[in-house]
């Protein structure tokens, strides 16, 4: 296959898992609208903290007519199915990318990219973590969530396969992104959590609809506590280790506080104070799930913030082609 | 005079030892961290001037009224700045007082036996209790048995309950990460205080050797010593570059490569090495850095009296990715004038009546000088010093056309063009090329980077080694026995009630007996 032929696949790729995520966000819809019918029963409340993962499958008995319980478990199973396809297509997608360009090399080299390569990496984590974390009440927003992402990186991102300025030809594109992509994953699907944590807290009295078969704020909190825990040393890894150490190679200086560099640190130290404030009195729950709402806000301005508004950032690789070059250092545009 | 104490009123020690629990109290430690982060936020958003001189002064030359408070604050050198330095005093000291007295603690704790079984296990939160058939002794032997296979350290209790904890190196992580944040700002210390970090622009076929008065830009650390300088010196030979001419990055360029020629100390034999980037040169604890590249066009000045007043490689900056380039030349020995010459460089010369002259490609095809030309006094005899990119035009005049129209000196290589009133004549000569590199020494940079490893073994410990306490009792009730267990869940995150259940359930396993009944 040839370069362009690689990039038309990609492209193609692209908008088919875009349909897909859409087909299984309107899955989720119906399973959810269907839901609505249903009493949230003290068995359904267990169940969305138990292990088999769906959210209707144990409803049905008292009163609830059979024919409502089979359309959720159907609708249910379809929009994990079609999520599951979507992955696959998006991951072909990926794969595609990085073949088209030429030398061959890994899918994330502008912000196109990093999103689509992002929003892989947080419905894939998703689905692994789907079972193991009973993540079902989360299936739509994060459907939602890559779809809309999806869709900012297509309309606004969308750059041809391209060759990487010179810096970036190195083997720590390929670790340091990596796991910078990982920790932003782990981070949105956490802040996901706190999220709704806040928000089913607030309304702890008795909560309706979507909200009822959200898990107990207690159990929201572990779950959040438990993506942030992986995400946290994955992020050190990608800031405070490789990051440096490709930063002393390609621009001599290991850490320049370059404004790429002080808010991966901002993040870091937010995230920092999250850990502790989860086991420091008066800032547990309420306090604690704001600050990983906070570390958020402060990695998506890191990735979307910085990289447009920032011009003396070295890393802002979505700068147009043709940069304004003041001081003769940067004839190498590695900046 | 012997003052009475009024109630609330404090000693100086009292409030010695008031300030030192607040400071190093997780609060504080929190809010500290929360206001590193506030703080750091303004260095990404103002011009530093460590970071960036350039794009500085000229931030400041823009904004006259805020640049004398912005500068009394310290907003142009943000992470130097006393306020940013205080936060993270705090932060070291008030880690330091958390960490000292919890290395004992822990010292202590790590050695510990697990403690005994609270009274009342069924006052736990996760707690179990089922009956059976098995003798009290049976099961408290089995209970001890299963949890040191599964790892606790497991001690029975004056009753014959089973204590079990597991977990212990959970706060050894904890510990070694916060004890190697010191360790990172150390080796960071280290690097600031005696490195140097410098730069120098060096035309293609020239010279180098380390020491000060060759470098063009240098920031030392604030306890750097120049003897510290390795006596190393290196040629560039030649220097490629490879231009993409098609695909959507068309105009961009890849692959440069510096060959070098390099002596570690004058005496020692001279080696070669190929200079890239991502692929430094280290010599020593020093590391040579290709950053930059640009053009240098060969110019030749002849003054009136036909004598050369200025001939040589000058060195032009890059203005954009065509590699339009600006310089000056200056000759201050041109007589009957001093001449000076502004203006641009173009690798690949077009020309529109729109636009004027501009460059098409950064690659040296068809590469062409148009400047203009100056004359009269320079300012070079004041012995003030000037800069070499910029030409001072207060005293000096445009040369214009015999008839008062725009002259440019506009010529290819190997054109010479006459001046107009006899001034002399401006040749272009060539074009060669010059290399931006950078050097700088990091002492402590493996200090660094080891307590950073260290850091994350030390965190995936605290976050991943769960902590945890079981309990398990047994006692004769009726002509059965009762075997209560309890599980206590020490580091968050963790789901203690999957445990619990699955230890009764192995418990139960261990002794299968008839008619036993479960409750919860």
């Amino acid at each position: 296959m040839t370069d362009a032929a690689w990039e038309t696949l990609s492209n193609q790729a692209v908008a088919a898992c875009g349909v897909v995520y859409f087909l299984a966000l309107l899955a989720y819809l119906v399973e959810w609208s269907a839901l609505r019918k249903v009493p949230v029963t003290a068995d359904a409340a267990v169940a969305t903290d138990g292990s088999d993962g769906g959210v209707a499958l144990a409803t049905g008995g008292d009163g609830v007519d059979e024919d409502t319980a089979r359309r959720t478990a159907l609708f249910g199973r379809l929009g994990l199915l079609l999520t599951m396809l979507a992955v696959a297509i998006q991951f072909v997608a990926l794969v595609a990318r990085g073949m088209a360009a030429d030398p061959n090399r890994v899918p994330w080299g502008n912000m196109y990219e990093f999103t689509l390569a992002g929003t892989f990496v947080v419905a894939a984590l998703f689905l692994a973590m789907y079972r193991k974390l009973s993540l079902a009440w989360m299936a739509p927003i994060v459907v939602g969530l890559v779809l809309v992402l999806l869709m900012v990186a297509v309309i606004w991102l969308y750059d041809p396969v391209a060759p990487l300025t010179e810096a970036l030809y190195s083997p720590w594109l390929v670790i340091h992104v990596v796991s910078a992509i990982i920790a932003t994953g782990a981070f949105t699907l956490g802040g996901i959590c706190s999220a709704l944590y806040l928000i089913k807290e607030r309304s702890k009295r008795k909560p309706t609809g979507y909200l009822a078969r959200v898990p107990e704020p207690a159990v929201l909190d572990r779950v959040s506590y438990r993506l942030h825990a992986f995400g946290f040393p994955v992020w050190t890894f990608a800031v405070l280790i490789t990051g440096p150490i490709w930063a002393h190679q390609a621009w001599s200086t290991y850490w320049n506080w370059d404004p790429k560099e002080v808010w991966a640190f901002i993040t870091w130290v937010v995230y920092a104070a999250y850990l502790h404030a989860r086991s420091t009195a008066g800032w547990k729950g309420r306090n604690a799930a704001l600050l990983a709402l906070l570390g958020l806000a402060t990695l998506w301005f890191n990735f979307i913030g910085i990289n447009f508004f920032s011009s003396t950032s070295q890393h802002s690789y979505a700068a147009p082609a043709v940069q304004v070059v003041d001081v003769p250092a940067s004839g190498l545009s590695t900046r | 005079m012997a003052a009475e104490r009024r109630p609330g009123e404090l000693t100086l020690t009292e409030m010695l030892r008031w300030g030192w629990r607040q400071l190093t109290s997780m609060r504080t430690a929190l809010i500290l961290l929360l206001l590193l982060a506030l703080a750091a936020i303004p260095g990404s958003v103002i011009p530093q001037s460590g970071v960036d001189s350039l794009k500085t002064s000229r931030w400041q030359e823009a904004h006259p009224k805020l640049t004398p408070i912005y500068e009394k604050v310290g907003l142009f050198s943000v992470y130097d700045s006393p306020w940013f330095s205080a936060i993270y005093i705090l932060l070291m000291v008030s880690l330091i007082g958390c960490i000292i007295p919890r290395t004992f603690h822990y010292w202590k704790g790590i050695r510990a036996a697990p403690p005994k079984a609270p009274r009342n296990l069924s006052r736990l939160p996760d707690h179990a209790t089922y009956e059976t058939k098995d003798g009290v002794d049976d099961v408290h032997d089995d209970a001890f048995a299963l949890l040191k296979k599964r790892g606790y350290r497991v001690v029975s209790g004056p009753d014959g309950a089973v204590s079990a904890e597991r977990g212990y190196l959970r706060e050894v992580g904890n510990l070694l990460f916060h004890l190697s944040v010191i360790v990172v700002l150390v080796g960071f210390a280290v690097g600031s205080l005696f490195g140097y970090k410098g730069g120098v622009i060096l035309v293609v076929g020239n010279g180098f050797s380390n020491n000060l008065t060759q470098y063009d830009d240098f920031v030392p650390g604030s306890l750097f010593q120049p003897d510290d300088m390795e006596p190393f010196s290196f040629d560039i030979g030649s220097f490629d570059v490879n231009w993409l001419t098609s695909g959507p990055r068309k105009g961009m360029a890849q692959g440069f490569e510096s060959h070098l020629t390099y002596q570690e100390t004058p005496i020692s034999e001279a080696k070669k090495y190929d200079l890239k980037v991502n692929h430094p040169l280290s010599i020593g604890d020093t590391e040579v850095f290709l950053i930059g590249h640009g053009y240098a066009p060969v110019i030749t000045i002849r003054d009136g009296n036909g004598d050369v007043a200025y001939s040589g490689p000058t060195i032009f900056l890059p203005t954009d990715q065509t590699f339009t380039s600006f310089g000056v030349v200056k000759a201050p020995d041109a007589r009957p004038k001093q001449i000076g010459l502004e203006g641009g460089f173009y690798p690949t010369y077009a020309f529109t009546q729109k636009t004027g002259p501009f460059s098409v490609f950064g690659n040296a095809v068809n590469p062409a000088i148009s400047m203009l030309v100056y004359t009269g006094d320079l300012g070079m005899d004041g012995g003030s010093s000037q800069s070499v990119y910029e030409l001072d035009k207060a005293n000096a005049e445009l040369v214009k056309k015999d008839d008062g129209s725009m002259f440019r000196v506009d010529l290819q290589p190997g054109q010479t063009a006459k001046l107009p009133d006899g001034l002399g004549t401006v040749s272009f000569d060539g074009v060669e090329r010059w290399n931006k590199i950078q050097i700088s020494r990091t002492p402590g940079k493996f200090v660094a980077l080891a307590g950073v490893v260290l850091a994350l073994i030390g965190l995936l410990g605290s976050l991943f080694i769960r902590s945890r306490r079981i309990w398990v009792r047994a006692r004769r009730e009726g002509d059965g026995t009762l075997v209560e267990v309890a599980a206590l869940e020490r580091s968050g995150g963790g789901d203690v009630s999957v445990v619990l259940a699955d230890v009764v359930a192995a418990l139960r396993a261990a002794s299968p007996s008839p008619g036993e009944k479960e409750k919860s």
